[in-house]
Formats: C-alpha cells, structure tokens, sequence
C-alpha cells in the first residue's frame, strides 16, 4: 500500500511540469487550434442548470487532450452528472480526434472532427444538437439511463485568428447508431486577450492573462425537420484567466433564447496542461 | 530483370527518397516564405521590454521543446544556429511562427498575436549576441 501511494506521488513529481495554456474561453464551441504536439492537456468542465419543472443539476466533463501531431489531437472524455433530489450517476465517455487537413494558417482555417459518444442521462451538454431541449430532463436519472445513447457526431469547425480576435464555427452532424435519423447543430464564438503584448515582468491579473468572448449555439434539428423549430438555442459572455501556476479558470453565464432551452446556465470549468507528457513519463520509468 | 537493373533502380530509388527526405528537412521553410513577409520588420526590435516579455512567452510556449535557453532538444532544433540568427529574417521567423511547420512538428503560434510573437522573435534574435 505505501509502495503505491510512494508510486503515485512519484508519478505525480515526474508528471509536474506545467506550461502556460493560451486557451480559448470557449465551452461548447471548438477553434482550430491544436493541442501542442507531445502535450496533455487535462481539463474539468462543469454546467449547472435548473430546467423548469425539473431538478437542478450539475453536469460534469473531465477531458484528456492530447496532441498527438501538430495537426492531429486525440481527446477522452468522461462524464457524469448529479441532480439533487435524485441521484449522481456516471454518464459515459467520448473519444474523439481532430485533425486539420490544411497545415498552414489561412483566412479560414478547417479542421475536421469526428467522436464516438457512450453516453446515457447525459447532461454536460458539450453540443446541442436536433430537438435536445428542456424535456430531455424531465425524466429521473434511473428512467433515463436506460436510453443508452451510441452516436457518432462529426464537426467542421472553421477558425480564424485575425488582430488577435479569434472567430470560430463549428457546424454538427450527429447521428445515433440505432435507427435515429441525423441530427444537426452548429456553435460560434468570438474571443480576444484583454491586452495583446506580453508583460516584461510576471504578472498575475495583468490582461493578456485574461480572454473573453461571447458564444452561441444551439439545435437545428433533423433530417426531417430541419430547422430552429422546437430546438434549444443559448447565448452568453465567458470569459477565462490563466493562472501563473499554469491553471485555467473559465466561466461563462449562458442564457436560453426560447422556451425550449433551459433559462440560465452556469458554466465553469478549469485546465492544466502538462508539457511533453509520454517524454516526462518514460524518462521517469527509466 | 538482371541484376544490374535491379541495383540501378534500388540506387536511383535510394537517391529520390534521400533527396525528398533531406530536401523537406530543417531550414527548407525558409524557401517557402513570400517575399512579403521575408521583408516584413520586427516593431519591437531592440527593445529591452520586448525582448524581457518575449523571454517570458517563450518560457512559457517554446521552452519545453527548444530547451530552456533556446539550445534545442533530443529531437528539436536550436535557436541559436547559423539558420536562425543570420540567415532567417525577423519576418522569415514571423512567418513560421504564424503557420508553423506541421509535418515538423512545429505548431501554429498565431494564437498569441501578433504582438507576443514579435515579441518572441525580439527575443530569440536578442541570444545571438
């Protein structure tokens, strides 16, 4: 047992080495920035909702970015979720990978998404799409999860960086493996750093520690119902703040735009990348 | 086919990939600048603030692959080389840095902006000195 607690810290000494993300304040949308080659990055998104009718719940991502190439990155997720008066539950995972066809930077740069999802009772609500919307939560967790969920979803997400405003859009098909016909969504946003030149000196509030933006998305049904009819739609500021210890804080209040979306919603999420992790790794194996 | 056939196609075959192989490696970017951007000049050239700030966004993005001191890795190149300090310009490096080198290795930085990337190059041109 002490052998395994000296191992994990062990790992853990190896494995700190952090390095200074310059993430994008976004939570559903994706830019076309890649994960540095060789980096992990691990990151813990949260949403908390209150859907009218039903419990408030809090829904819960963690997520293993790793860039595999400069212009591959592989993610796992796990998922889970919590509502009071109820139950928490483990919701599934997702894998997913990104790769950018086109390897230097354009006006529009294209990368294409693609994940395989393992989820039921999911309420992280990582994309919109079709009708998702306030009745998927009317169910209790146990009731729920029996609708085990297997999709593959797939992304154009196009970005572009231009003054240091990056602008991305990502366009979602999404298809449930069963009988399910295809279902649509899209998610944009805007960001820029609050200042562009870096500081001379350390610093821990000054403003190119600090990216904010607007996002926007929601559903657009489905192959046979295309459109914004009877589809959630939400919008909101977030904003993040990179930390000198190499943490991200993000947040981001969004706010449904129909009846169909949950009223308010509060996201929150932090990351930490690790630098060079399989090089830190074998280095302390041997 | 004889055998001598066989040998000179091997040798020829030999000869293009060795040629692909060594004609995409390091320094062939700097073929693939536009004259533009070759010309484009450093705003915050010989600034002490620059290049203070620029050692701190490299610590913090290029550090871990180009070592600390800009004296390269295992298996990335240093920054101090003939390449870097006299040959490339400061929009040469400019240029890299927007689009980086994918099949290199290196990634995209335009990220960080324009300003933080002049910055980065005020510094990796201030360590020739």
């Amino acid at each position: 047992m002490i052998r395994d607690i000296a191992l994990c810290l062990s790992m853990l000494v190896i494995l700190i080495g952090c390095s200074r993300a310059q993430e994008r304040p976004y939570f559903v949308t994706y830019s076309h920035e890649m994960e540095e080659p060789g980096n992990l990055e691990i990151e813990l998104f949260n949403v908390v909702g209150k859907p009218p009718g039903a419990n408030r719940f809090l829904g819960s991502t963690m997520e293993f970015e790793y860039g595999v190439k400069a212009w591959w990155t592989s993610e796992f997720y796990l998922d889970g979720q919590a509502t009071i008066n109820d139950s928490t539950i483990f919701t599934g995972y997702r894998w997913e990978n990104r790769f950018r066809p086109l390897l230097r930077e354009h006006w529009i740069n294209p990368v294409i998404y693609v994940e395989f999802e393992n989820t039921s009772a999911d309420k992280a609500l990582r994309e919109i799409v079709g009708h998702d919307g306030v009745p998927d939560f009317a169910d209790p967790n146990a009731i729920a999860r029996e609708d085990k969920e297997r999709e593959i979803e797939t992304k154009l997400i196009l970005g572009s960086n231009f003054r240091g405003w990056n602008i991305s859009e990502n366009i979602i098909a999404e298809k449930n493996l069963s009988n399910d016909p295809w279902e649509f969504g899209y998610a944009w946003a805007i960001s820029r750093p609050l200042k562009l030149a870096a500081s001379a000196h350390n610093c821990t509030f000054c403003g190119e520690k600090f990216q904010a933006g607007i996002e926007m998305y929601g559903g657009l049904g489905d192959r046979y119902s295309f459109g914004t009819r009877l589809t959630s739609q939400y919008f909101g500021p977030t904003i993040n703040w990179a930390t000198p210890g190499g943490m991200t804080f993000s947040f981001s209040p969004q706010f449904g735009l129909n009846d169909y979306s949950i009223p308010r919603l509060y996201r929150f999420g932090i990351s930490y990348e690790i630098e060079q992790f399989l090089g830190r790794f074998f280095r302390g194996m041997r | 086919m004889s055998r001598h056939k066989t040998l000179v196609i091997a040798a020829l075959i030999s000869l293009v990939t060795a040629t692909l192989v060594f004609g995409v490696a390091d320094g062939a970017w700097l073929k693939s600048v536009p004259a533009h951007d070759h010309e484009r000049t450093n705003p915050y050239h010989d600034q002490p603030d620059a290049v203070a700030a620029g050692r701190r966004v490299f610590a913090d993005h290029c550090s871990h692959c180009h070592g600390a001191n800009a004296e390269g890795t295992k298996k990335r190149p240093p920054l101090k080389s003939l390449r870097v300090q006299k040959e490339a310009t400061e929009g040469d490096l400019h240029w890299l840095l927007v689009n980086g080198n994918m099949r290199k290795g290196m990634p995209s930085w335009s990220k960080l902006g324009d300003p933080q990337l002049w910055q980065v190059i005020a510094y990796v041109k201030s360590l020739h000195e």
